[in-house]
């Protein structure tokens, strides 16, 4: 009976050139019920219309991670509640 | 054992002399240095900027260092990192490993390094004495290498 629990907001942030192009660092919203792995939710990103899109036009090129730890596209939302967007790690 | 993201510069000689002190049970330290190179294939660089994911960048290298003291028996690391904006010259990353042999300390270091290059969470932006600015891409062979590391036992 999932579906007739409120959805709850989680935290998205943007990091690098995704956080330049979404034209955002941080914002709360609630994920439609729709979106339930990090693959859904990157199509979801995509069609999120400007500046989105572009954004996520790539999206081989960006990496996730659910509540401080990566995770690949077929990964499960669950109950992240911080969810973060960038290119991949370019440090040392 | 320590992690420390920082925008301060660190001083890798002070480091050396504190990690380890007194343990007698170590023969040798590893410790790896990477600075800020004064030109991208042929162009003059002006700055490096390394932004980075608080939170996440602290846990991802406190993974990295737990996975790197189980599997080289370490008996001490250190992984220090800069953040803001650098310029050439500049110290960026410094790790080391300490372990009662020299190849634990050597390969303990090289883990480190490859580990944190492709899963702790920087990015570096340059920017070019000809004004322009740009987010490094990811290298391909940096994968590989920490890759590497899964297809071999020690």
């Amino acid at each position: 009976m999932t579906d007739s629990i409120a959805a709850t907001e989680v935290t998205l942030r943007y990091f690098a050139w995704l956080r330049e192009r979404a034209g955002v660092s941080e914002e709360r919203l609630a994920l439609p019920s729709g979106v339930q792995t990090v693959g859904d939710l990157l199509r979801w990103q995509a069609g999120r219309g400007h500046p989105f899109d572009q954004a996520f036009a790539m999206p081989e090129a960006i990496r996730v991670a659910l509540d401080h730890a990566h995770a690949k596209a077929s990964a499960p939302i669950g109950a992240a509640r911080e969810i973060a967007f960038f290119p991949p790690v370019t440090g040392g | 054992m320590a992690v420390r993201v920082s925008a301060e510069d660190f001083d890798a000689s002070a480091e050396m002399e504190k990690l380890c002190a007194g343990d007698t049970r170590i023969g040798g330290i590893a410790m790896f240095v990477g600075k800020v190179r004064g030109d991208v294939q042929g162009e003059a660089l002006t700055s490096m900027t390394l932004e980075h994911y608080p939170g996440m960048t602290e846990a991802e290298l406190a993974r990295i260092e737990a996975e790197a003291r189980e599997r080289f028996r370490l008996s001490g690391s250190l992984i220090v990192h800069r953040v803001g904006e650098l310029t050439p010259g500049d110290n960026i990353v410094l790790v080391a490993a300490c372990a009662p042999h020299r190849q634990d300390a050597f390969r303990g270091a090289e883990f480190l390094m490859d580990y944190l290059k492709t899963r702790a969470p920087f990015w570096k932006k340059e920017t070019l004495a000809n004004g322009t600015s740009r987010w490094v891409d990811a290298r391909e062979s940096d994968e590989a290498a920490a890759s590497a590391w899964q297809e071999r036992s020690t």
